[in-house]
């Protein structure tokens, strides 16, 4: 069975993206949930995987080329999937090459992609580097369109654009050219949550409790563990608020065509500041099913790819709820928008130290104050309440998490 | 370990944390976080990256010494001097 491999949905307000590189030629069998592209999209680099066990028969776009979501990129052979892949019905077009590790497309074998003879899709008629240099470029802010200006009509490798980059810097009216992608953000951000404002009723209720019971308990966990594997405390929240989730209904899925689908499976949205500015929020794909060990390494992953600029799309587009926090640097208070087509997102402000009553006295306590901006088309205040307290109430024994 | 020498592996481990940082232009008294964009996520990065890079063990509590420059250096420098190997009890 032919299978057509298109650009999905990037999310809201994201209709184009262009091809970056091919992680898979011709011949090649690609799991479900492998990554097959990188494109690159006003969010960074994203890596496209595949929804099924199939095998590549076709690459249709070339690098380069700038595509609409639902253009077929791809095609890909169903039958092949089932058992030892066969080849032969690509080989001529490829030559076979071993397949990149199972380490997935954090590490994608940089080889050179497979000669595409008069692609079917628009031709790439941008910038042409070469696809390491057009990381590369992305990696120092540089905008393909301003090196093709300099440089027409040549292929541009990594030291090319490295040397630029210098140049360029060098004399600053050059090519840097990182405020573009800093607007193209802001736009993406800008209708997203336009559309939120106009299309959501948000109701917003507020908790602050104390989080006491947290910061000892992960001191106490932490202390016994060498840094990579200590746990932190947002990290506590968004399982806590998976949790919740799966408890309470009405605040873990998307609202769509007029109306509220639930999801039973829970990824949790994190939003992440960019480096530079933006922001996103990539998904911890089944918080509530994993331990908090897991949740930190994956987390910790997430949290290093979008600051240097590389993201999957599964997680970038899965999220079901999101939770936001400022971070320790932060305001006590956060108001969120909710991030449509989901219903709901939690926000948490810094931690501060507050005059509370805790056991019958007056003490200084760590204090959180839980915000939750919710759907009305789904819940009413009273469900977003009960919502907000579980969570606080699965904060108060952070060792059953 | 040379003061220099710490100097220059720390300056690695952190412009590959946050590569937008010139390190020319970071002073390296002030804390890194109000010099550029450097999160609480990245802070815990680079607590990490030292202590995998120096092989020492860093207690939580001893994270804001690693704010700046000079006083993680310093730190990283006693760190190596009292034989704080992972394996060892440290602070």
């Amino acid at each position: 069975m032919q299978i057509d491999f298109r650009l999905p949905s990037l999310g809201a307000d994201m209709e184009h993206a262009t091809l970056a590189q091919w992680l898979k030629n011709p011949g090649d069998p690609v799991h479900r949930g492998e990554a097959i592209a990188v494109v690159e999209t006003d969010k960074g680099l994203i890596d496209i995987e595949s929804y099924e066990d199939a095998m590549v028969t076709e690459l249709v776009v070339a690098p380069g080329a700038r595509i609409a979501v639902g253009t077929v990129m791809a095609r890909l052979s169903a039958e092949r999937a089932a058992g030892a892949p066969a080849r032969e019905a690509a080989a001529a077009a490829a030559p076979p090459q071993p397949l990149p590790s199972a380490a997935g497309p954090l590490a994608p074998a940089p080889k050179p992609p497979a000669p595409l003879a008069a692609p079917a899709g628009a031709a790439p008629r941008r910038a042409r580097l070469s696809p390491a240099a057009r990381r590369r470029a992305h990696e120092l802010g540089i905008s393909p369109e301003a090196l093709e200006q300099r440089i027409a009509g040549k292929i541009l490798h990594v030291e090319d654009v490295e040397r630029l980059a210098a140049e360029a810097k060098a004399r600053p009216s050059g090519v840097a050219v990182a405020p573009d992608a800093r607007s193209a953000m802001r736009a993406v951000i800008g209708s997203a949550m336009a559309r939120a404002k106009r299309e959501i009723p948000h109701y917003y209720l507020g908790h602050a409790f104390d989080f006491g019971a947290v910061r000892d308990w992960l001191v106490r966990h932490n202390a016994t563990l060498p840094v990579s594997e200590r746990l932190i405390e947002g990290l506590l929240v968004v399982k806590a608020v998976a949790l919740a989730a799966a408890r309470i209904e009405g605040f873990n899925g998307y609202f769509r065509d007029g109306h509220f689908a639930r999801s039973t499976a829970i990824h949790v949205g994190t939003a992440i500041a960019m480096r530079g500015g933006g922001l996103v929020a990539p998904a911890l794909l089944d918080a509530d099913r994993k331990d908090l060990k897991t949740l930190m390494l994956e987390f910790s992953d997430l949290v290093t790819r979008v600051r240097t600029g590389h993201m999957r799309l599964s997680e970038f587009m899965t999220a079901t709820i999101t939770v936001t926090s400022l971070g320790e640097d932060g305001v006590e208070t956060i108001y969120p928008i909710i991030n449509p087509p989901q219903v709901a997102i939690v926000g948490t402000g810094c931690v501060r130290e507050r005059p509370w009553v805790h056991a019958g006295s007056m003490a200084a306590r760590p204090v959180l104050n839980l915000t939750l901006a919710a759907d009305h088309r789904v819940t009413d205040g009273r469900t977003g309440s009960r919502f907000l307290k579980t969570i606080a109430e699965l904060l108060a024994a952070p060792e059953k998490l | 370990m040379e003061a220099q020498d710490i100097r220059t592996r720390l300056i690695a481990l952190l412009t590959t944390i946050a590569p937008d940082i010139d390190p020319a232009t970071l002073d390296p008294v002030q804390d890194v976080r109000d010099q550029v964009d450097f999160d609480s996520m990245d802070r815990l990065h680079f607590a990490m990256a030292i202590s995998e890079e120096f092989d020492i063990d860093i207690p939580e509590h001893d994270y804001p010494r690693l704010g700046a420059l000079q006083k993680a250096c310093e730190y990283v420098q006693a760190k190596l001097s009292a034989g704080g190997s992972s394996s060892a009890t440290g602070a």
